[in-house]
């Protein structure tokens, strides 16, 4: 299997060849989706095969470092992410065929877009951490150009900046993870860190630094400075796989490091990564309730997912660690659940801004609306999106966040304290995010395509062609599908949970089908089958009683006019005012909002003035100072560059002298 | 001739090399730093013709042959020839003064005895003073290049320091390319010394004081 994927995977560099032999072509770039797509089909289709079979699948390639070869392998667990990255790359591929000729400079995308595919396949596929970096450093570097595809714009080319820079960073903690675990372990291969030895501390120090690369890339608070920026900068096609799948990727390579290489690392870890993921989670949709850039808004309101799904790992961890290994594996199965249930609904989101963006080519909500009637099919699936990403029944968002959340209530059986307390608290801080991302999805979906059009360019948009809308629609029934049907989807992770704990799920989570109960039945159980049934029945009974008994006058008559006939789209709620309590609530502390007004005396012809200010006090406390720190030290070494001869001499003579003293000071204090 | 006389002598010549690199530290004028570097290599020469006849190794003879030839006449001759033709300062101008100097030259010394005696336990004596020496030699030539001023002195200083790999090199039995290694020094030195180094400072700004090299980088306005 492993080979079959590696073969697939080596299609990718052709395509980027030809697209760039034929970057003339105009319908080069099309192809070359095209082409992606059926080898991101062919590749989910092993995952899926792979999750299916279980077991292990090996293959080594006698290229890269002379004394390690490179190591592929596939098993469940990456089989699951596979399935991940391609169902997200079939889609952004079918909707990238039409998208991608309508934006500024196609070849370029289509240059970058299938090495993009190749690395996170590869990284998922590497079995040596050389493999592993190297193909997630292909990741970054293949993502990095496409953030950069419209370079031409001042704000992109700062967003990759700070992209390069996180990438550089997440990329160098991996690489001291890793080098500790080979150290311990005796060799690069992952075999060989699964084997590691660790004492206290150089596991502390693995999954502290493992913690800082993958968050750095999946976007954990407060290193996901980058994200909100990069997302938005790409084309929307690959924003959605950057989103919804390279993250997943991250938090890959971190589940292989905690539950995978080396020993298991100590229960109180779990706790710090669930209180991560808690913070994560809430102050992501904040963020994200404020944003006016669409794009943007989707960017935090990932940051909000990954920090769910990482509750979940934490969670799954501090389990792990105290030995309750059937709810360790209840608790990696709903984050991997989550995992995949985010992947399809923010592919679905980005994609839908991506219609709209292509109808409009504008991404601020204030500008938009009223596009339901212009746009219906992109409306309704952005709906069913919105709708599974605010964690509502039936859809698939519900489902994971719902066994997320009861985990965090057996998080009690930990016999610990600071689990005792701690995880009903995250619990507390799920749901509240939960319930602020549904505020933020009303805001969006509303702002977007209810009420007025608010430009020029929201009246006169029409739908996108039919490779974009298909797509939409696809993902909207996936979303759907996996609300309804979600026994089938966890018996599918209990193989993996099993990969990585040693332990069916099935025996404890599921109280025969349709019913998902985690534990027992009586501590809580769900059936989006029979919730779905019961509803459908119901709309049944009611239409039927409607039409039969109900009175068949119908009048038509505007709506939300209160009275009196609007004469301006600018008398609607703007998203800005509808964020406005919630914003008086969170965002005095979270973002230090100050509001003032300015009124004119009753004497001046002048309109009054509501300004608010925001500060982003992530970035300007931790990022800026560390921006300026750089500047104001190169600024400082600067001067080395300009020595004299003797001086540089006299540098290069102290050093001598201090390696020497080391090496003298060595030999008398071993 | 038995070892422990085949081994004094080569410490009393190895200490010879080291003295002379101490001279060199303390000399006011060009002419006499040359002079005292001729001294150098003839102390160097007559260590690696020392070592070739104690080690049966007759290529270390040649080493001894170009440092005699090349380093104890060639090339003071020629700088001292240079010197006058050009109408250099005759005296050295020293960045740190010549008391100081010293004082670390002596704790350069003993760093490089507490470094290379515990290092090298499993050598030989021979091998292990040789070699505490010779680096003593490459760090007092290294301090040389960074306290003078004069491009005449960083040039010695550094064939100073070349001098003590040498040293080293001959000192270690069986060490492959000796020979090489010091004629390639040697064309380095005189690719430095009469390469376009002399001859751009002195025609562009009539003096070899690095100064004036600073100033036209824009180090020094």
């Amino acid at each position: 299997m492993t080979a079959q994927a590696l073969l697939a995977v080596a299609v990718f560099p052709f395509l980027a060849v030809l697209a760039m032999l034929a970057h003339r072509q105009k319908a080069a770039p099309s192809l070359v989706h095209a082409g992606c797509l059926g080898v991101s089909l062919v590749l989910g289709t092993i995952g899926i095969l792979s999750v299916m079979k279980g077991g292990v699948d090996v293959a080594v390639l006698p290229v890269g470092l002379p004394w390690l070869k490179a190591h592929f392998r596939i098993d469940a667990f990456s089989g699951f992410f596979l399935v991940i990255v391609n169902l997200g790359a079939v889609m952004a591929s079918l909707f990238g065929i039409s998208y991608v000729r309508h934006l500024t400079h196609p070849a370029r995308v289509a240059v970058a877009y299938p090495m993009f595919l190749a690395g996170m396949n590869l990284a998922l596929l590497s079995d040596d951490a050389f493999s592993f970096l190297v193909s997630w450093e292909f990741m970054s570097a293949s993502s990095w150009l496409l953030v950069l595809a419209d370079h031409e714009e001042e704000e992109n080319r700062k967003a990759a900046f700070t992209y390069l820079m996180m990438a550089l960073f997440g990329t160098f903690c991996l690489l001291g993870a890793f080098g500790i675990l080979a150290q311990a372990g005796g060799g690069y291969d992952f075999d060989a860190l699964r084997q590691a030895k660790l004492n206290g501390w150089q596991s502390s120090l693995v999954v502290l630094l493992g913690l800082l690369g993958a968050g750095s890339k999946a976007g954990l608070v407060p290193l996901h400075a980058w994200l909100p920026l990069a997302h938005p900068a790409a084309p929307s096609h690959v924003s959605a796989l950057m989103s919804g799948v390279m993250t997943k990727v991250a938090l890959y390579i971190l589940a292989r490091i905690l539950f995978d290489f080396g020993p298991t690392p100590a229960w109180w870890w779990g706790a710090v990564i669930m209180a991560t993921g808690g913070v994560t989670a809430v102050v992501g949709i904040l963020y994200a309730l404020i944003q006016t850039d669409l794009k943007r808004l989707l960017a935090y309101s990932t940051v909000e997912n990954i920090g769910v799904a990482l509750i979940g790992l934490g969670v799954a961890l501090a389990f792990k660690g105290s030995g309750l290994l059937p709810y360790a594996a209840l608790a990696l199965a709903a984050s991997l659940y989550h995992m995949l249930n985010h992947s399809v609904m923010k592919g679905l989101l980005f994609l839908g801004a991506g219609a709209v963006l292509h109808a409009t080519h504008e991404r601020n909500i204030e500008k938009l609306g009223g596009l339901i009637h212009r746009m219906p099919i992109t409306a309704a699936a952005f709906l069913v999106g919105a709708a599974a990403i605010s964690a509502l029944p039936p859809l698939n968002g519900f489902v994971s966040e719902w066994l997320i959340l009861q985990t965090l209530f057996l998080g009690p059986k930990v016999p610990n304290w600071a689990m005792k307390f701690g995880s009903p608290v995250v619990a507390a801080m799920l749901a509240l995010s939960a319930a602020l991302a549904a505020a933020a999805f009303v805001r969006a979906f509303g702002m977007v395509f209810l009420g007025r059009a608010r430009s020029q360019a929201a009246e006169t948009a029409s739908e996108p062609p039919m490779g974009m809308w298909a797509a939409l629609i696809l993902l909207a029934c996936l979303c759907a599908l996996l609300g309804i049907v979600p026994v089938s989807a966890t018996t599918m992770l209990s193989h993996i949970a099993q990969s990585l704990m040693g332990i069916e799920l099935s025996d404890t989570i599921i109280e025969g089908w349709p019913w998902l109960a985690p534990i027992n039945v009586t501590r809580g159980s769900y059936s989006g089958t029979v919730l779905v049934a019961s509803v459908l029945f119901l709309i049944m009974v009611t239409a039927i009683v409607i039409k039969g008994f109900g009175t068949r006058n119908i009048r038509r008559s505007p709506a939300w006019d209160c009275g009196h006939k609007e004469s301006s789209p600018a008398f609607q709620y703007t998203a800005s005012s509808f964020a406005q309590p919630l914003r008086r609530v969170y965002g005095s502390t979270a973002f230090r909002a100050k509001e003032e007004v300015d009124m004119p005396s009753p004497a001046e012809i002048r309109p009054a003035r509501l300004d608010v200010r925001i500060k982003d006090l992530i970035w300007d406390g931790l990022y800026q100072p560390l921006a300026d720190g750089v500047a104001n030290l190169s600024t400082r070494l600067n001067r080395l560059q300009t020595m004299t001869v003797r001086r540089h001499l006299l540098m290069m003579f102290l050093t001598l002298l201090i390696m020497l003293l080391v090496a003298a000071l060595r030999r008398v204090m071993p | 001739m038995d070892r422990a006389m085949q081994y004094d002598t080569a410490h009393l010549i190895g200490a010879m090399v080291l003295l002379f690199g101490f001279q060199l530290l303390y000399q006011r004028r060009i002419k006499s730093v040359l002079t005292t570097f001729a001294f150098q290599a003839g102390a160097l020469s007559i260590a690696a013709a020392w070592q070739a006849y104690i080690q049966n190794s007759p290529h270390l003879y040649v080493t001894a042959a170009i440092a005699l030839i090349f380093k104890a006449f060639f090339v003071p001759f020629a700088l001292n020839w240079l010197i006058k033709r050009l109408g250099i300062h005759r005296s050295v101008e020293t960045a740190l003064g010549v008391g100081p100097t010293m004082i670390i030259g002596v704790v350069l010394v003993a760093l490089s005895i507490m470094l290379v005696l515990p290092v090298t336990q499993g050598a030989t004596a021979l091998t292990r003073e040789n070699l505490a020496m010779a680096m003593s030699v490459v760090l007092l030539g290294l301090l040389m290049m960074i306290t003078r001023h004069n491009a005449v002195t960083q040039v010695v200083g550094f064939m100073a320091l070349e001098n003590g790999l040498i040293l080293a090199a001959v000192g270690v039995k069986g060490m492959p390319l000796v020979v090489e290694m010091s004629v390639a020094f040697s064309v380095l030195v005189a690719m430095i010394l009469f390469g376009i180094f002399f001859f751009r400072i002195r025609e562009r700004f009539d003096s070899l004081d690095l100064h004036y090299l600073e100033t036209v980088r824009g180090d020094r306005l």
